[in-house]
């Protein structure tokens, strides 16, 4: 993984601060992500994950803290600024809708336009065979264009959304606990997903609470605890249990653990 | 050999099945519509084609009332796909063509100012509507259940007061050459019928002051602008941006709000135009009769609501088609007008209705199943 150092980094976030009050949910928090790298962002709940990617994604502003997007100082005032610059995000609540067939989903918002008479027709061919031809990359085979999403599972509906994310250009893809509702069949088909787009030279942003799941298409492992980051680790460097460790703060785990027989 | 250069075809997935031709058709929101429309008609050919449902005169009764509910189904089907209902249609049709009269008539305006301004207040109120749906979240069946009751109060209250009744007729006569009232009140073909009368094809009257003239005399305008409007929008619906919009807005508003569409502006101007397709139908009524009635259009935003969902929309949105509703329209006509011609009781056209409507949301919501694979 010696070439990332070759690439500047498409986004630093530096000593982000968010404090909602009287609550700081984030003090001080710095990462980078390269091109090209899947950058796992581990935590319990109430880490402040959530926030962290809200900054990132345009939806909260820090209170401190500067966010640096391909070389240039970024002031995202919406989620649209963010979205524009290339930062996507792919939500727990997906943007799917199950009553629409996977082309009309995939272009939702961004729907192709073919002119005819002067009249901005709705160029569905074109819809359909973008629609195929993506799905068939990330190894999903349709039935066709016009089945519904609500036939889909899990999986292949977070990879419908991230290969969505990836055609309209995104540069930096952040993925909100893709895997947490998801059976271990798709799980592996989402971390199989997540590896495609970064061979495409998409900058990943991982966010799970399994360290299994990290560990399996990650490059580093940034972990937060209580608003701070405890450093991030490169692959190879770091075993699962010291990852666990961090991720819990140590101490209480460490009884569980010995209480439950060593399974969490 | 030709065939070593062939790339063999993409491995099909073992786990999707196939699925059979009726099950694809079933999908089909028209389906439903379609399937009922040979169903009436075949009835009505088989038990009442002598009573003079089929001549000329038969076919034109029907289609002006199919017509009339088609035109309100077209915008109470896209506005429910957009995931909204407007129950201040009925109201509205009142309300605009009491406007119409009051414009023309009492204040004396030319009928064509007093139709544009009808149409521009008509329109406010559907954005109104669909703005305070919008700002509070509240649902729209509650807040155009308020203007269901306000217009009609107005409608009831401005003829009153200012000419102590509730009906204002003489509209006809203002309307004498002006330009834009033929568009709603005219007929257009008249030569075509004329030639076709004097051909023998249809009757023409026998004697009396129109004697020699076709019984039909040419197609009315509120057909043209049914036709018009359920072209229009089934093209917005299945074949622009737009419409992919408001599947989306139907679908799930927050989801399609992540993907930028804008799901506010698509929801409001789906309440403007369902206000439109009222304005519509109530100043073509009203030129028609040649007066304004406090009572018009009662009950016509639950007649809508019918043809559409007899079309195979979905009561919660994000599903549906023009043409099913149009369909659903034509049903409903077909149904009123032929009980009529075949000479049964009025009062069972309820009935009919009320049995149509269960079966219609029942066969939707086993297709929804379907279609999204939930068990």
């Amino acid at each position: 993984m010696n070439s990332r150092t070759e690439h500047a980094p498409i986004i630093q976030m530096k000593n982000i601060e968010k404090h909602f009050g009287a609550v700081i949910a984030l003090a001080g928090v710095s990462i980078d992500v390269y091109p090209g790298e899947c950058h796992c962002l581990l935590g319990d709940n109430g880490a402040g994950k959530s926030t962290f990617i809200k900054t990132m994604s345009g939806v909260h502003k820090p209170t401190k803290g500067e966010i640096v997007f391909d070389g240039t100082p970024m002031n995202f005032d919406a989620p649209r600024d963010a979205m524009e610059a290339g930062i996507a995000t792919v939500h727990q609540h997906l943007a799917m809708i199950p009553l629409m067939s996977v082309s009309r989903n995939f272009f939702m918002g961004n729907e192709p336009v073919k002119k005819r008479f002067g009249i901005p027709f709705l160029d569905k061919d074109k819809a359909d065979t973008v629609t195929m031809q993506e799905m068939r990359k990330m190894g999903i085979n349709l039935r066709g264009p016009d089945q519904a999403v609500g036939t889909l599972s899990g999986g292949e509906r977070q990879t419908v959304a991230i290969s969505r994310a990836v055609y309209f250009g995104a540069k930096v893809l952040i993925l909100d606990e893709p895997t947490s509702a998801l059976g271990v069949r798709q799980t592996s088909n989402v971390l199989a997903t997540i590896d495609k787009v970064r061979k495409q030279g998409v900058a990943v942003v991982f966010i799970t609470h399994n360290v299994r799941h990290a560990l399996a298409v990650g490059d580093r492992f940034t972990v937060l605890n209580r608003g701070q980051t405890l450093g991030t680790a490169q692959r190879g460097q770091i075993t699962p249990d010291e990852l666990q460790d961090m991720m819990a703060g140590g101490q209480e785990l460490a009884t569980l653990d010995d209480a439950l027989g060593g399974t969490v | 050999m030709s065939d070593a250069t062939q790339t063999p075809p993409p491995p099909a997935d073992e786990r999707i099945k196939d699925i059979s031709p009726l099950r694809q058709a079933l999908i089909r929101p028209e389906l439903g519509g379609m399937v009922g429309t040979v169903a009436v008609f075949t009835f009505f050919l088989l038990f009442a084609f002598d009573s003079g449902m089929f001549n000329a005169q038969g076919v034109m009764n029907w289609s002006v009332v199919s017509a009339q509910f088609m035109i309100i189904a077209v915008g109470a089907c896209l506005l429910m796909i957009a995931g909204e209902f407007d129950l201040s249609v009925g109201s509205m049709i009142g309300f605009a063509g009491m406007a119409i009269a009051i414009f023309s008539v009492t204040l004396g305006w030319p009928t064509w100012m007093a139709i544009i301004v009808t149409f521009i207040m008509c329109c406010s109120i559907g954005a109104l509507n669909g703005f305070i749906v919008i700002r509070t979240g509240l649902p729209s069946f509650i807040v155009t259940l308020a203007f269901l009751f306000i217009l009609r109060g107005f409608t009831i209250y401005f003829p009153q007061k200012l000419e102590r009744k509730t009906i204002i007729g003489g509209i006809a006569d203002a309307a004498e050459g002006d330009w834009l009232a033929p568009i709603f009140g005219g007929k257009i073909g008249q030569g075509l019928f004329q030639w076709l009368g004097d051909m023998g094809v249809i009757d023409v009257f026998e004697r009396g002051t129109r004697q020699g003239q076709p019984v039909v005399d040419g197609i009315p305008m509120l057909i043209v602008w049914a036709i018009g409007l359920v072209i229009f929008g089934h093209l917005l619906l299945t074949r622009t941006r737009f419409g992919n919009w408001i599947f989306a807005a139907g679908g799930d508003a927050e989801a399609a709000r992540n993907s930028g569409v804008p799901v506010n502006r698509v929801k409001v101007l789906m309440f403007m135009f369902t206000a439109f397709c009222a304005t519509v139908f109530a100043t073509c009524q009203v030129m028609e009769f040649g007066s304004a009635g406090a009572d018009r259009g009662l009950l016509k935003e639950f007649e809508a609501i019918i043809a559409v969902v007899i079309g195979g929309a979905l009561l919660t949105g994000g599903y549906g088609s023009v043409i099913g509703a149009a369909l659903g329209a034509l049903i409903f006509g077909v149904v009123q007008q032929g009980l009529f011609f075949a000479g049964v009781e009025s009062s069972l056209f309820r009935v009919f209705l009320g049995v149509i409507l269960l079966g219609a949301v029942i066969l939707n919501t086993y297709i929804r199943r379907m279609i999204t694979g939930e068990r």
